[in-house]
């Protein structure tokens, strides 16, 4: 059983998302939801323990060897990615039921719990699988769920939000189509582990040349790195709240992962850092992404919207993590990736939580909250003190590491910038206190505290965001490895 | 290594943060709860005094929590300069809650239960600032101490208060985070250590003009101690009733402040190397300026609150110029001051609350001839407004003498003129404020239409809980004089603390 962990990971949500089709009662289809999440939860809990004692494992796809096979690798980064993607799932669908009441018509739920399985499916697959080709198949399978999740919103809105990803999504898939299949015509192969070796013999020609920056542009369409961010505000903005909260803390994270296994593990450090100027190219539009999102963010009346633009500026912080392009620099990239995860997760369930009670989440509906919500208001200021960077949250974490980065490399003039950059959270954040904790709560129905099935996960989340501030041995120190090794196995494909 | 010592040391963080929660369990029973908070501040003293015994027969006592990041640990240690700090804030705050019970009753607030919980919350944010052992816990409760206060301010919940509090939180935030963050990753990056040494812990060699950037970072970073550009935040503070602004924003704010300059002076760059910096120069002239400039600001202020905030941005400055003349006379001066106008200043602002709530008057303009019907409160604004100028018979003459004392050291005569312009200059804003309360001039009298001193002025004094609060600290200033020979055994002993090592 241990053995096929790698494709369990896998299968579990993969397989039953159609069963879900089959339960067809509302209730019971959560409830059966949440424990493939779950089960999927404890895979990626085991394999990460196995990862992190006797290293990568590989496991090839009904007994075919590689390269002819599929074969799944998970090593220290992909163990880590797992972890993410699937704790986030499952807290988040404990408040699933709850909120969809409210936000999706009653006859669509049991198709909601299928396409949030098969979302899951299509990342954890992303991650796990170490065949180029596959991950395009799982991309789309993930994207494909995701606008149609997007377009369940009762909000009429989202359907030209979810329709912008569309075009947006699969541009960015179809260049990353692209970039495999030169590859492949290159080197004949699609096993990642394989063309890392194979690369390297065709370095110089236009070709692969070509496929890297394909799949760069296609990635970062994918995780919305300023300019190409385009998609990300609306989409967040008027999905149901769930489906916010999961892709907000997940979707964008499996984009950054792809873009470090395709920079680091395929095409080899060395080369991906020469090819392109992307230190400078990545610095770059880093900081005005932190900068321009974040600005935007102060003009939101929309706290969702608030809140996704902040997303767009924290991808900044881990694109500048990524650009300083040493260890230190990457394990930063990795802290944040876990870090915003989190904060984010809390915060956009928060909001779920405000959608339920007030139907809305424009800020001046925030009005008194602090007090009608104080629970509910209380995980908003933490969430937020997290994304400020506050010490004893996961954001201080984050922070430090990536200045630790830019200081090691000489670099601290950015490092300014990228504090003062973290002030302008400061200013979005505490537009919405002041609103909740400040004006008097509107005349009419007094609003109640959210419910329990809300508040559970979203102080699971505003405790983790906490409690991995404070400790931080287990995200430390499987980002600091997975970063290490990342470097090793580049310099590997260097020394060939 | 005592283990009951290093309990006590924990304790001091630890029973402050315990007592919200009694004081949240108690909301509803005002006594009960003011009750609670008097007793967590008397068990917080008792821990405080039996550290400063251990102190004084030269025990080392360390306390370990965790490691937050690799090499990055939250750990305490007892030391002079702390010992001194949290000696006056845990006594301090059993002084103020004492009179915030007489002002918060009387004055009627509302959600006294936040306030008291917050109020706690923040001194033990402050006594983990005064006992942490390397500037990375410092940073923590520093931060841990803005966020905690800013319900404080904005206690009122008012338009003004929530204005206030922006200015509060985005200096304080901005300051912090942008600087002073900055300054501890490079100090880290180049030092490799960030824990509280004698003599400092940059090499010999170092970088004269990196340190002399972060001298530069250090002392902007550090929002708290005032100096300016970045003092606008303490004026803003005066919103928060008047028992925050006497214990938080003349003593454990501002004073965490300037005590956390002095530590990164003495403990992480060392006198000798703090003297030949190429910035220490430029930086003790700008607190020059903000001890002058502040002063001048002070006595166009009308608002009783408002001119003392100024004159405390002064005062920092004068604790500043201490750390950074970088001899041993500054830093016991420093040292001192800390101490000398934290009772000095908790007595004014006491009295400016307990005029506000037995007069209803906020306006100096409007206190002539208040001493007839305040007299024990004016004579107690009288005998702090001399601690203030540092004059004898208040403890205020010793750190002012050992200041001047100091610039002469360092042949910094420009400074010394500084000093003795802003004394003038102290004179002028704070002595009339009393003296017009006993004798009022006579057309003013006329004018407002004050009966003429006949004598059929009632006494009309603040509560007794208050009043009680403001002796205490007036007798503070004035035994401080008659008896500053601990508070100066402790100063001296900053430089001489041997380096606490902590077995691991």
């Amino acid at each position: 059983m241990l053995v096929h962990l790698p494709v369990l990971q896998v299968i579990v949500p993969l397989m039953a998302a159609p069963l879900c089709l089959i339960l067809n009662r509302s209730k019971v289809v959560w409830m059966f939801a949440l424990l493939s999440s779950a089960i999927a939860f404890f895979i990626s809990i085991l394999l990460l323990q196995q990862v992190m004692t006797s290293g990568t494992i590989v496991y090839e796809l009904g007994g075919w060897e590689a390269p002819w096979g599929i074969e799944y690798r998970i090593d220290k980064l992909n163990a880590f990615l797992l972890l993410i993607i699937s704790a986030i799932s499952t807290v988040v669908l404990i408040a699933a039921q709850t909120s969809i009441e409210k936000e999706i018509p009653k006859d669509k739920h049991a198709l909601f719990y299928i396409l949030y399985l098969l979302s899951l499916t299509g990342m954890l697959g992303i991650v796990s699988t170490g065949d180029a080709f596959n991950v395009f198949v799982f991309l789309e399978i993930s994207s494909l769920s995701a606008y149609s999740l997007i377009a369940m919103s009762r909000e009429r809105r989202a359907l030209w939000a979810s329709y912008q990803y569309l075009i947006m999504g699969t541009i960015g898939a179809t260049f990353i189509l692209i970039g495999i299949g030169l590859m492949y015509q290159m080197t004949g192969t699609l096993n990642m582990e394989d063309l890392s070796d194979r690369l390297p013999e065709v370095t110089q020609t236009r070709t692969v040349f070509a496929a890297y920056t394909f799949i760069i542009v296609g990635v970062c369409l994918k995780l919305a790195l300023f300019p190409l961010h385009l998609w990300l505000p609306n989409a967040y903005a008027y999905a149901p709240s769930i489906v916010t909260a999961f892709l907000a803390a997940t979707a964008t994270k499996v984009a950054v992962y792809l873009l470090i296994r395709f920079t680091f593990s395929v095409f080899g450090f060395s080369f991906s850092f020469t090819a392109l100027p992307l230190q400078i190219l990545f610095m770059l539009l880093g900081l005005l992404g932190i900068f321009v999102a974040s600005t935007a963010a102060i003009y939101q009346t929309n706290v969702k919207h608030i809140f996704a633009y902040s997303s767009v500026a924290q991808i900044g912080y881990m694109i500048v993590g990524f650009a300083v392009s040493t260890v230190t620099g990457l394990t930063a990239t990795l802290l944040h990736l876990f870090n915003h995860a989190l904060m984010k997760g809390a915060l956009f369930l928060a909001l779920g939580a405000v959608m339920y009670r007030i139907g809305g989440v424009q800020i001046s509906q925030f009005q008194g909250l602090g007090r009608q919500m104080p629970l509910t208001m209380a995980a908003v200021v933490v969430g937020g003190l997290s994304l400020i960077g506050v010490p004893l949250t996961v954001g201080f974490v984050s922070k430090w590491y990536l200045l630790m980065a830019l200081v090691e490399s000489d670099l601290w003039p950015i490092g300014i910038l990228v504090l003062v950059g973290s002030l302008l959270a400061v200013v979005y954040v505490w537009r919405i206190v002041e609103i909740a904790y400040f004006r008097p709560a509107l005349a009419g129905e007094p609003v109640k505290e959210a419910p329990l099935s809300f508040l559970v996960p979203i102080w699971l989340l505003v405790l983790a965001n906490i409690y991995f501030g404070i400790d931080t041995r287990l995200s430390v120190s499987v980002a600091e490895a997975a970063a290490q090794s990342l470097f090793q196995v580049s310099a590997l494909g260097v020394s060939q | 290594m005592n283990l009951s010592l290093s309990l006590m040391l924990q304790l001091c963080i630890i029973l402050p943060a315990f007592a919200t929660l009694a004081i949240v369990a108690t909301g509803n029973k005002p006594n009960l709860r003011e009750a609670m908070t008097l007793s967590f501040g008397l068990a917080l003293f008792y821990c405080v005094i039996n550290l400063y015994q251990a102190v004084t027969t030269g025990e080392s006592v360390t306390a370990f929590w965790w490691e937050l990041l690799p090499g990055l640990e939250l750990s305490f240690s007892v030391e002079p300069l702390g010992m001194l700090f949290a000696l006056i804030a845990s006594f301090l705050w059993l002084v103020t809650t004492v009179y915030a019970i007489g002002y918060m009753r009387s004055h009627h607030e509302k959600n006294q239960t936040r306030f008291y919980t917050c109020f706690a919350l923040a001194i033990s944010a402050v006594m983990g600032i005064a006992f942490a052992n390397n500037l990375f816990t410092l940073f923590i409760f520093y931060e841990v101490l803005t966020l905690s206060t800013y319900p404080l301010v904005t206690h009122a919940g008012t338009d003004k208060a929530k204005k206030g509090g922006r200015t509060y939180l985005g200096i304080l935030i901005g300051t912090s985070i942008a600087f002073f963050l900055l300054a501890i990753v490079i100090t880290w990056f180049v030092a490799g250590t960030l824990d509280f040494k004698q003599g400092g812990i940059f090499d010999s060699n170092v970088d004269k003009t990196l340190a002399g950037a972060l001298l530069v970072l250090f002392v902007f970073g550090i929002g708290k101690a005032a100096m300016m550009p970045f003092h606008r935040w303490l004026p803003a503070a005066m919103v928060a009733p008047t028992p925050v602004s006497a214990l938080l924003h003349a003593v454990a704010v501002v004073k965490a402040g300037v005590f956390t300059i002095l530590k990164i002076c003495v403990f992480i760059f060392g006198l000798d190397l703090l003297a030949v910096l190429p910035t220490t120069q430029f930086m003790l002239y700008l607190a020059g300026a903000t001890v002058l400039l502040s002063s001048l600001v002070a006595m166009r202020q009308d608002n009783l609150k408002a001119r003392l905030a100024y004159s405390t941005v002064s005062q920092l400055g004068y604790v500043t110029i201490g750390a950074l003349l970088a001899t041993s006379s500054g830093v016991i001066a420093s040292s001192m001051h800390i101490a000398m106008h934290a009772f000095g200043k908790i007595t004014l602002f006491f009295c400016a609350g307990a005029i506000l709530v037995a007069a209803h008057k906020s306006k100096i303009s409007e206190m002539q001839g208040l001493g007839r019907q305040m007299p024990y409160t004016m004579a107690a604004f009288f005998i702090a407004t001399l601690c203030i100028i540092g004059l004898p018979p208040t403890g205020g003459t010793w750190s002012k003498w050992f200041l001047l004392i100091g610039t002469l050291e360092a042949e910094q005569l420009i400074i010394m003129a500084v000093l003795i312009v802003s004394s003038l200059l102290n004179i002028a804003y704070l002595l009339p404020i009393p003296f017009r309360a006993f004798f009022p001039k006579v057309s003013a009298e006329n004018e407002h239409g004050i009966p003429s001193s006949t004598g059929n002025i009632q006494i009309k004094e603040a509560p007794t809980a208050s009043l009680i609060a403001i002796g205490v600290a007036t007798i503070g200033c004035l035994v401080l004089f008659i008896y500053p020979n601990p508070l100066y055994e402790l100063a001296s002993a900053v430089l001489e603390a041997p380096k606490v090592t902590y077995g691991k």
